[in-house]
């Protein structure tokens, strides 16, 4: 091998110096890849915004044509819903809506949604984190023998007909009455975060018991024949091999956990997120329809956001060596 | 590269004391036993490998060579008989490290580079870091690999990745090297360049091989003693001595060689 420290010179004939140069190149031009991926996708999303803006608004001049001549389009009145100012109110007034102070308040409404959103955000991560402890557990026990999985992956998947509605309220009155022997104070958003647990453990079970079955059997067989241990192949095969599988699920469960966390708040009728915002403005829907609109989409935001945060741990942790196999 | 002999020869320096590196007697293997699905694998087996043998087992496909490199390695449990492994049952081999496996598939762990493949089994062993670097680094020099150690896997071609399992297998010196038709998957230049490679390293480390493999060239080329196998139930038909001295290029045109092949071939046409 040439000696790399001795000069320039040699350095740029060495084969070895000449790759890493062209691994740096290749790095530098993957990061300007990747931040113009972004970029793109950036923009790609305010379009698409608009254009559902204008399509929203876009229909609303039909509806509202509906609505006001009824009888003269016989065949689209009675197929289309008809629509007026209170059903849809107007895109700019969503905007607006965004930015005026709610009367009784002297915080604009963004901020007040933002808050809110950060009190579920908490609800979820907690759901969340704890539904990958449960569900990878589980995964893993499963793992352990073909009969435990065929006798228990009935059950995994039979835990997720019961509505998460009927089970909500349970939780919480369980959280306030049963939960006591708990060396903290157990508050009424911890059952929030349990209830999103319950949609998140699942995919995170099924993806990793996929993951963790995926390695060929001759890796399983190399692991035998260097006599490793039952742990040793969970943490040096088993579970290395489940990530890309992993961080499938981890999508789905972190999008469900919001789904979760307000679809608990409401059923459990937990205050300060944004469950109870949606519920709130539904009621008083006719003083101002656009808070509504508004709420909802702070809860899509979220969702977006989460996905946004997995994916870029996605990113760092498999994406970057190109898992492709070759073998 | 004198490291590598210093780990393998107090392997050899004992070797009138040691037991053979394989002893089957009367071994055989039946799948899904009292099942409707039942197969009968290997039928009365009787096999002898010496300490530094290169034993090659070929039969055709479903003929239990591989079941029997199996049995050897303790992946599999004999159903009658009995197999030892260096004076030890093959179990209590697995266990204590003496051999190790090199499959079809290269199988290495794409998740980690090349260097960090070959320290695999040296961090299953409990190796320190410093230790495991300076072997992988040895046996990246053994296959001539040293300058792709920070390769990930599904950089390197069938052949390369393919080496780096051999480096993997060899990286804590194991005694006796079992190899699953390891070489099937390559195209034919590179195949007759690899088996240069493993003869190379072969003599240069005085390993035990047990080799499995379907083709009769490689077979009568590499090994000092080819075990011909017949299908359904497995039994071994002949063991040929297969003594064409030190192995050069030339070797694949020698008439002795060819005199061998035919040998081979007429043992496994007897085998029906």
């Amino acid at each position: 091998m040439i000696d790399t420290a001795d000069g320039a010179p040699a350095a740029a004939d060495d084969p070895i110096v000449f790759e890493q140069r062209l691994r740096l190149q290749a790095a530098r031009e993957q990061r300007r890849d990747r931040m113009r991926r972004t970029g793109r996708q950036i923009v790609v999303l305010a379009i698409f915004i608009c254009l559902l803006g204008l399509a929203y608004s876009l229909y609303k001049v039909v509806g509202t044509a509906i609505d006001d001549s009824q009888s003269d389009w016989p065949v689209i009145g009675s197929i289309l819903p008809e629509s007026d100012d209170l059903k849809m109110p107007p895109v700019l007034d969503i905007v607006s809506g965004i930015f005026e102070e709610p009367r009784g308040t002297n915080e604009p409404f963004w901020s007040i949604v933002g808050k809110e959103a950060a009190f579920t955000l908490r609800e979820a991560a907690v759901g969340f984190a704890i539904g990958v402890i449960v569900g990878l557990s589980i995964a893993i026990v499963l793992t352990t023998s073909g009969r435990l999985e065929r006798a228990l992956v009935p059950h995994v998947i039979a835990s997720q007909t019961i509505p998460l509605i009927a089970i909500a309220p349970i939780i919480v009155i369980w959280g306030r009455k049963s939960f006591d022997f708990l060396p903290f104070e157990w508050q009424d958003w911890m059952s929030v975060s349990i209830i999103a647990t319950y949609l998140t453990f699942f995919p995170v079970t099924i993806n990793g018991l996929r993951g963790l079955q995926s390695p060929r059997p001759e890796n399983l067989e190399l692991m035998d024949s260097y006599a490793a241990g039952w742990v040793q192949t969970l943490w040096r095969l088993r579970l290395p091999a489940s990530l890309p599988y992993l961080f499938a699920a981890f999508k789905i469960a972190a999008t469900a956990s919001v789904v979760g966390a307000i679809v608990g708040e409401i059923s459990a009728g937990v205050k300060g997120g944004l469950g109870r915002r949606v519920l709130l403005e539904a009621q008083r829907y006719t003083t101002g329809p656009e808070r509504l609109y508004v709420a909802v989409l702070g809860a899509a935001a979220l969702g977006i956001f989460v996905f946004a945060v997995i994916s870029s741990i996605e990113y760092g942790l498999v994406g970057r060596k190109g898992r492709e196999t070759v073998t | 590269m004198s490291d590598i002999n210093d780990g393998m020869s107090d392997a050899g320096a004992f070797d009138g004391a040691r037991p053979p590196a394989v002893e089957i007697r009367g071994a055989s293997k039946i799948f899904n036993l009292g099942r409707h699905n039942e197969v009968k694998a290997l039928e009365d087996i009787d096999l002898h490998i010496d300490q530094g043998d290169f034993v090659t087992l070929i039969g055709p496909s479903g003929c239990g060579k591989s079941t029997l490199l199996r049995l050897i390695a303790a992946l599999v449990d004999a159903s009658d008989g009995t197999v030892v492994v260096n004076g030890k049952t093959a179990d209590a081999a697995r266990l204590d490290r003496d051999y190790s496996m090199v499959f079809q598939r290269a199988g290495l762990f794409d998740w980690r580079n090349v260097s960090r493949n070959i320290e695999l089994p040296l961090e299953l062993m409990g190796w320190k870091s410093a230790d495991r670097r300076r072997r992988s680094a040895e046996m990246l020099e053994l296959v001539k690999l040293t300058e792709f150690a920070r390769h990930h896997p599904a950089e390197l071609s069938g052949g390369m990745q393919q080496r780096i399992a051999i480096a993997r297998a060899m990286s804590f010196h194991p005694q006796l090297l079992l190899m699953d038709e390891p070489f099937g998957a390559l195209d034919e230049m590179t195949r007759e360049h690899m088996q240069n490679e493993l003869l190379r390293i072969w003599s240069e480390t005085g390993i035990t091989v047990v080799f499995v493999t379907h083709s009769i060239p490689e077979a009568v080329f590499l090994s000092t003693k080819v075990a011909v196998m017949s299908p359904r139930p497995g039994r071994i038909a002949a063991v040929i001595d297969n003594d064409l001295g030190p192995r050069t290029d030339a070797t694949r045109d020698d008439p002795a060689f060819f005199s061998n092949v035919t040998a081979v071939r007429d043992a496994l046409r007897g085998g029906h």
